[in-house]
């Protein structure tokens, strides 16, 4: 069978790639696209290393088929920080010593992203369900969560001072 | 070291020096790394978990298009026997049959052929145009059976190791150890109270996120370059010119970032059949294991069968301990019985104990280093034991244990006497704690457990640079796996006096870094630590020769003091100090570039005592266990970068309340694993685990300038029996084996 061709949005660029049927959207981001801050624990969408944004959905890239993207906009760990300035996110899980070993970590600010997209003041109990599909062997959570916390707090303060009158 | 040392740097939390990078993905982790011309080798694993090999064909796999080379372990040199030495220790010879099966499979998942292809997935569907003839054989999967007189036997060459005369017949017990001191049962005979029971650890999985990973490309003249995500560069250089019978200076290994190895990745799998196909291939070959890969064949830590016996005064006083305890090496002998059985009863004073231990081979992948090898076994027998102790005593368990603990002076169970250490100081800690006397509520229960982990010091080299301005470059030799480097530059501005922004930290490949043991048995900060500090010290002496040389004073006139030069107290001299960056600037005219360094076998590695305190709530409808408060009180001797030592806290008590409550390797009769992914071996998740509570205690080390001792290891020991006592504590009924599975806490539950 030949190959598809795939049009699609990469971090906001308009990017065209061939990729088998079967081919998943982590083996076209890593392989094809060069994009290797998405990482791969496991491929049967258990660990959430290679989590990213399909659209406005989280999803494991991994357990997507790069041929499913067609159209669409796809987020990476790549198009997170802006410009030459970190997201919120990860300047927090930087100061909070939220990583030990790193390979987790790009899978961690998409997630936490989209978290707080769709519930920007999440309770403890919140941001654990909402992570436990992305799997931290080295940190026991604790910083992690903490970062989230302390994020949150900070982009909800930032928010409400850019909605008030000057 | 005494408490009124005011630190500028050390004990401060900057953000690591790494960060950025790994916060954004562009870190490059083992399979991040690509060569043009690259190809993909895979592994043929044998389906069998025991069987003897008949014969191997790969005419037909040499012949598809698209692969470009096929090796059996027929294609590999004979190597002989010897010891490894290092952390994980082992022998050279298992360590090849373990890369690829000789004439036997020891285990599902033991590599018996490898291709290399254009691609990962033709490599993949050719692997079934490999023709491999098994005889299939009965496989030994547990202790028991492995032990039982009528076992079938893995290895026919082996004699049980430390029986006197030598056996007649070979065994699946590649040895036995002994320790003791005393007169055990007069020790008995003086104990008012005697308790005994049984214990049992399932196989667990280190369970790094990132699988391993390696790259690599040999050129015409047989030099390699290989990229990988390993704890120890040098020793995977050391592992792949012993099995591919290559001069060590023809292989360049160059390490990666690596995402987590807890001692699994001190063992070398891929990396020589990588070389080897690229040697066959002419071109790059990268090899990745998956998840399902990781689990069968990389890894795992020794399922354990521990029997314990201690006798006591009504006072709590020990008067004896001994214990029997047998742990699975796996596919080749090696397990860490050795370390288990030194730590066992090391927390405690005890004047008569016994210890006996056995290195047992079953049909199992071979057991790579744990995170404090050895000891979570070998202490949740002996905490679990303590507990009932404290009971039969109607003694506080923690007084228990102050009652006995070893300090300074005392002679260690294994041999030396202790320096300072901070046993006593967690125990108290944990007394003193609100977590340790808050209310529980009906169906919750407390325990708490001691850990203990001799953390090492070995070889470590390292060099600092000074660039043109001043500013600072540390040159060594160890993977960060956890936050180093930032300690690393932390002991390195603290001695220069220099800001901590202006270090910058380089972990170098085997060229390029003076040779520097692996990344393990907690001794980085310690040694590596030690020998950055030298470095930097070596610095600062080269500065006063250049500033003494500037000023025309003599160099014992000049002293260093927060990153300059200045005259010592009385010396008459007229002159402005010379900052580390002025002195750089000019030492085109003072002698050349300051480069310092210093190599070091480190000695007086700080022993780690921890007391951890476990709180969890068991339904008694469906058997779960959570686990709603947990605090981990650890002697650091001095925490460098306090945020990174919480960590290594809060990390190793997860993977231990893991090990306690979840994880277990799930085999069917013909020694198949049955759980070979994170769905079903489940290792803890965020909300399994509530907020973990971190207390460092400091009592420095005297061996080392800043009083670092280990932090790594010893997290992981305490957990399993401070869980497994909170259960018990919970449900009102002692369970002898891990996990502590819903299904085992219910029969518990409805027995009683």
């Amino acid at each position: 069978m030949s190959k598809m061709h795939v049009s699609a949005s990469v971090n906001g660029e308009p990017v065209e790639f061939l990729c088998e049927p079967q081919q998943s959207l982590l083996n076209v981001l890593r392989d094809e696209l060069n994009l290797t801050g998405t990482k791969e624990g496991c491929t049967t969408g258990d660990c959430g290393a290679c989590s990213v944004m399909l659209d406005d959905r989280l999803v494991c890239s991994c357990l997507t088929l790069a041929a499913e993207v067609q159209g669409k906009s796809v987020g990476t760990i790549e198009g997170v920080a802006n410009g030459d300035t970190l997201h919120p996110i990860q300047q927090a899980l930087l100061e909070h010593a939220a990583l030990q070993c790193g390979v987790c970590t790009p899978g961690y600010v998409v997630a936490i992203k989209a978290l707080l997209e769709k519930n920007p003041l999440p309770s403890e109990s919140e941001i654990r369900y909402w992570l436990a599909g992305n799997l931290c062997r080295c940190t026991g959570y604790d910083k992690i969560i903490t970062a989230v916390q302390d994020v949150a707090q900070q982009m909800a303060k930032a928010d409400k001072n850019a909605g008030e009158p000057a | 070291m005494s408490e009124a040392v005011n630190f500028k740097y050390i004990g401060t939390r900057p953000v690591r020096p790494d960060g950025v990078d790994k916060v954004t993905g562009r870190a490059n982790y083992g399979a991040d790394a690509n060569l043009p011309g690259m190809i993909h080798g895979v592994v043929l694993r044998s389906p069998h978990a025991h069987a003897i090999i008949k014969k191997i064909d790969l005419s037909q796999v040499r012949l598809l298009d698209g692969i470009y080379a096929a090796v059996s372990g027929n294609d590999f040199p004979e190597v002989s026997s010897g010891s490894m030495g290092g952390e994980g220790g082992g022998d050279y010879k298992d360590l090849a049959a373990n890369i690829m099966a000789r004439n036997k499979v020891l285990y599902h998942g033991h590599a018996v052929a490898a291709v290399a292809a254009r691609t990962r997935e033709l490599a993949v569907e050719a692997l079934a145009l490999i023709q491999v003839e098994y005889e299939i054989l009965d496989p030994v999967m547990t202790l028991d059976a492995a032990m039982a007189e009528d076992a079938a036997i893995l290895d026919e060459s082996m004699f049980t190791q430390g029986v006197d005369p030598k056996p007649k017949y070979p065994s699946n017990i590649a040895s036995r150890i002994e320790f003791k001191r005393g007169d055990i049962e007069q020790g008995f005979l003086e104990a008012d109270i005697i308790v005994e029971s049984e214990f049992r650890t399932p196989t667990v999985h280190q369970g790094y996120i990132e699988p391993h990973a390696c790259l690599a490309s040999i050129n015409e003249g047989g030099q390699a370059t290989l990229w990988c995500s390993t704890q120890g560069h040098f020793d995977v250089r050391a592992a792949s010119a012993k099995v591919l019978n290559m001069d060590l200076c023809d292989i360049k290994v160059i390490p990666s970032e690596i995402g987590g190895g807890f001692g699994g990745k001190t063992v070398v799998y891929q990396e020589p059949v990588a070389i080897l196909l690229s040697r066959i291939s002419g071109r790059p070959v990268k090899m990745v294991m998956d998840r399902d890969e990781v689990f069968r064949a990389s890894g795992p830590a020794s399922a354990s069968h521990t029997r314990v016996k201690i006798g006591a005064r009504s006072d709590g006083t020990l008067t004896a301990m001994s214990c029997w305890m047998a742990f699975e090496a796996g596919a080749f002998k090696g397990s860490a019985i050795m370390p288990g059985a030194m730590c066992i009863f090391t927390p405690y004073k005890v004047a008569n104990f016994y210890i006996e231990g056995f290195d047992v081979v079953v049909n199992k992948p071979k057991v790579a280093a744990y995170r404090a090898p050895g000891a979570p076994q070998a202490m949740y027998a002996c905490e679990s034991l303590m507990d009932e102790l404290a009971r039969k005593l109607e003694m506080d368990p923690l007084e228990l244990r102050l009652v006995n603990a070893v300090e300074e002076g005392v002679q260690a169970a294994y041999g030396p006497k202790f320096n300072a250490i901070g046993f006593r100081e967690c125990l108290e800690v944990a007394k003193q704690h609100p977590n340790y006397t808050r209310a529980l509520k009906e169906g919750q229960g407390r325990g708490v457990a001691a850990g203990f982990w001799f953390n090492v010091g070995m070889q470590s080299s390292a060099e600092v640079h000074i660039n043109e301005n001043g500013t600072v470059m540390v040159i060594e030799g160890n993977p960060d796996i956890g936050g180093s480097r930032a300690s690393m530059a932390l002991m390195a501005a603290e001695t220069l006096g220099v800001p901590y922004e202006k270090v910058r930290v380089v972990v170098a490949d085997t060229e390029n870094a003076g040779y520097t043991n692996v990344t393990g048995g907690s001794r980085v900060t310690f040694a590596t630590g030690m020998a950055v500090i030298q470095a930097a010290q070596d610095i600062i002496s080269q500065a006063k020769q250049r500033a003494a040389a500037t000023w025309e004073l003599d160099e014992d006139q000049v002293d260093w003091q927060n990153g300059h030069a200045i005259p010592m107290p009385g010396v008459n001299a007229d002159v402005e100090p010379l900052s580390l960056a002025r002195i750089a600037a000019n030492s085109g005219r003072t002698g050349g570039p300051l480069l310092g360094r210093a190599s070091l076998n480190a000695k007086g590695a700080g022993p780690g005592f921890s007391v951890n305190i476990a709180e969890v709530a068991v339904d008694r409808e469906t058997g779960k266990t959570d686990v709603i408060g947990f605090t981990a009180i650890q002697d650091a001797g001095k925490a460098i970068h306090p945020a990174y030592v919480e960590g290594q806290l809060q990390g190793g008590a997860a993977q231990g309340i893991g090990w306690a409550l979840n994880e277990e390797y799930i085999y069917d009769e013909k020694g198949v694993m049955q759980n070979a992914g994170f769905l079903d071996y489940r290792i803890p998740v965020a909300s399994d685990l509530p907020k973990i509570d971190t207390h460092i205690v400091e009592v420095a080390n005297t061996a080392h300038p800043y009083g670092v001792r280990g932090v790594g290891e010893t997290p992981i020991v305490a957990p399993l029996a401070a869980v497994a006592n909170a259960v018990r504590d919970a449900i009102g009924v002692r369970i002898t084996e891990l996990p502590l599975s819903p299904s085992r806490v219910l029969e518990s539950i409805d027995g009683a």
